[in-house]
């Protein structure tokens, strides 16, 4: 028997199983959406806004989004790194308009108020007026009218932003483990950019964290990673989390790729395929270590991918409660050869809006929301790998989403 | 540039062939079009034009074409969907020992089962075509599409 009741009657109170569940107006309700835009997106966390290797140049700037805030992340004469709030000071006019570009100064077009590279206004046209005729008031104090500034840093070339005056510093902020993981990746090698891809998923953004906290369905629904022996349950693998539960690390290591009782599960596992061009997949290890897979999921707009040769950072931008864009921004290493490079945008393949693995994600998020959000009061269950929140070493297991849940609600209150 | 009225209707021959094909979904016949070193590629226009290269689908041979239709049939999960190609403004825009690069807007309309059609991605192709036993054939495709935020996935070629 299924009781409804209409959304208007839902009381968001959190299931009494408490982790095991997420209720599905976390995922649909405007107001609940409103709520995480300020307490998580504003509140204090470290939003990932960019890699340096993308403004090399004083003057280089990049349009971002944290939560729905548009921000401008720039570098300055000093080779500081800024990021600014996209908003004139004067009229609230979202000043820069072109997504990445060179600039000596930023002017908003309203008005022409023109800001320097560290964000003082510098310009007001008619300041003391024309002719004697209008003008700011005498006690108008372009000093006081600068852009609003966030709380940059920067770790090894990436760039994370806050709009918190009191948030703690990053290496805190990611716990001793995640920070390990984190520096695996960003070692201190100068990066080089490979390119975008930019994709809007019809889904909540908090299902994206999920899809990349969840190795359970990783090797059941990903045939392709199973065929190929890239990600599958019967590898040793591992998550970790920090001790919020905030952060996560899935860790695949690969092993032998064959058909055994253990792989009877997983439905579509596809032996006969074979490549008819065997360079797509090829990968080469290239990390200390034994892990082939290392997906990190940064609270709260980040997930640093290091698949096989990809690496990647994949910015989540929430837009409203049924939509998100991811925005995977592709990189290698300064000193890469020819042939890395080569591997590495092969392999983006498998990524991506029309990744061989990627896709079956964006294409089953699109079909969780739209099971999830008709019912208000309906709950969903989070119980493989059992009801506790400790680190894990399988992957059968969905303990990573538990953490997560358990640090949002901590943060918005449920 | 000026070419011949036989060698361009060849060339509107291929595209609308081409369209055809996808728009069928008769993927197992679509890197026939292509020779066996070809390269193909599905890329954003803000790379393209950045000198960016990267690629959201990128095949360097017949083969890695032949894997992506077996992919697409045998291992990913995704909604069923019609395509449809249009594909206007046919310009030759050169001519060279290695082939004829020809330029072509598209547009892709995209339907699913219970939504509205949508402007799925819309672009141009610049190709570079040669003949091949009787017959032209892509030895390079790039689609540079304009549409950089792509609705949720690209699953068919374009």
């Amino acid at each position: 028997m299924i009781t409804v009741t209409t959304p208007t009657t839902v009381d968001r109170h959190w299931p009494a199983e408490g982790v095991t569940r997420v209720p599905s107006w976390a995922y649909s309700d405007p107001q609940v959406y409103e709520q995480e835009m300020s307490r998580i997106f504003c509140g204090e966390s470290w939003s990932y806004v960019g890699l340096e290797v993308e403004i090399p140049h004083a003057g280089d700037f990049k349009q971002v989004t944290i939560g729905d805030r548009p921000v401008v992340l720039v570098r300055d004469e000093a080779g500081a790194v800024h990021v600014f709030v996209n908003r004139c000071a004067h009229r609230g006019v979202k000043f820069c308009r072109v997504p990445s570009g060179h600039v000596q100064r930023f002017t908003c077009p309203y008005h022409q108020w023109t800001y320097d590279l560290q964000g003082h206004l510098r310009g007001v046209p008619f300041l003391r007026g024309l002719k004697h005729q209008g003008g700011m008031p005498a006690d108008f104090s372009r000093e006081a009218y600068g852009l609003e500034s966030l709380q940059v840093t920067v770790r090894h070339g990436a760039v994370f932003a806050s709009f918190s005056a009191h948030v703690e510093p990053f290496a805190d902020y990611l716990g001793p483990t995640m920070l390990t993981y984190f520096d695996r990746v960003f070692d201190g090698r100068p990066l080089r950019l490979l390119g975008y891809m930019r994709q809007r998923i019809p889904s909540n953004w908090k299902l994206m964290f999920e899809n990349i906290k969840d190795p359970y369905h990783a090797s059941l629904m990903h045939v392709f990673l199973v065929t190929f022996g890239l990600f599958r349950a019967d590898q040793p693998s591992a998550v970790y989390m920090d001790t919020t539960g905030r952060h996560a690390c899935l860790i695949s290591r690969r092993g032998e790729q064959h058909a055994t009782s253990d792989t009877k599960d997983i439905r579509n596992l596809r032996e006969d395929f074979t490549l008819h061009d065997a360079r797509l997949l090829a990968p080469v290890r290239e990390f200390p270590g034994d892990a082939t897979v290392v997906m990190q999921t940064l609270w709260p707009n980040l997930i640093v991918q290091q698949q096989s040769n990809t690496l990647a950072m994949r910015q989540l931008v929430p837009r409203g409660p049924g939509a998100f864009e991811l925005l995977w921004t592709f990189f290698g290493y300064e000193d890469d050869t020819e042939e890395m490079t080569l591997k590495r945008l092969r392999q983006a393949n498998l990524m991506g809006p029309a990744g061989l693995v990627s896709a079956d994600d964006s294409e089953v998020m699109k079909l969780s929301q739209d099971g999830i959000a008709p019912y208000a009061e309906a709950t969903g269950v989070i119980e493989m790998g059992g009801r506790d929140i400790e680190d894990t070493e399988h992957m059968v297991t969905e303990v990573a989403i538990r953490a997560f849940y358990r640090y949002y609600r901590e943060v918005m209150g449920f | 540039m000026a070419v011949p009225l036989a060698v361009r209707y060849e060339i509107e021959e291929l595209l609308a062939e081409y369209a055809a094909v996808l728009d069928a979904v008769d993927l197992e016949r679509w890197p026939e079009f292509f020779t066996e070193q070809c390269f193909y590629e599905i890329i954003p226009r803000e790379n393209y034009d950045r000198g960016l290269p990267l690629a959201i689908m990128r095949c360097e041979s017949k083969g890695m074409l032949k894997d992506r239709v077996v992919a697409i049939r045998d291992t990913m999960m995704y909604e069923p969907r019609y395509m449809r190609h249009m594909i206007s403004a046919i310009r030759v825009t050169g001519e060279s020992p290695e082939g004829m690069t020809v330029e072509a807007n598209y547009a892709v309309f995209e339907t699913l089962t219970d939504e509205l059609t949508r402007v799925f991605n819309v672009g141009r192709y610049i190709d570079r075509i040669v003949h091949e036993a009787g017959q032209l054939k892509f030895a390079e495709k790039h689609c540079v599409y304009d549409s950089l935020l792509v609705p949720n996935s690209l699953i068919y070629p374009l």
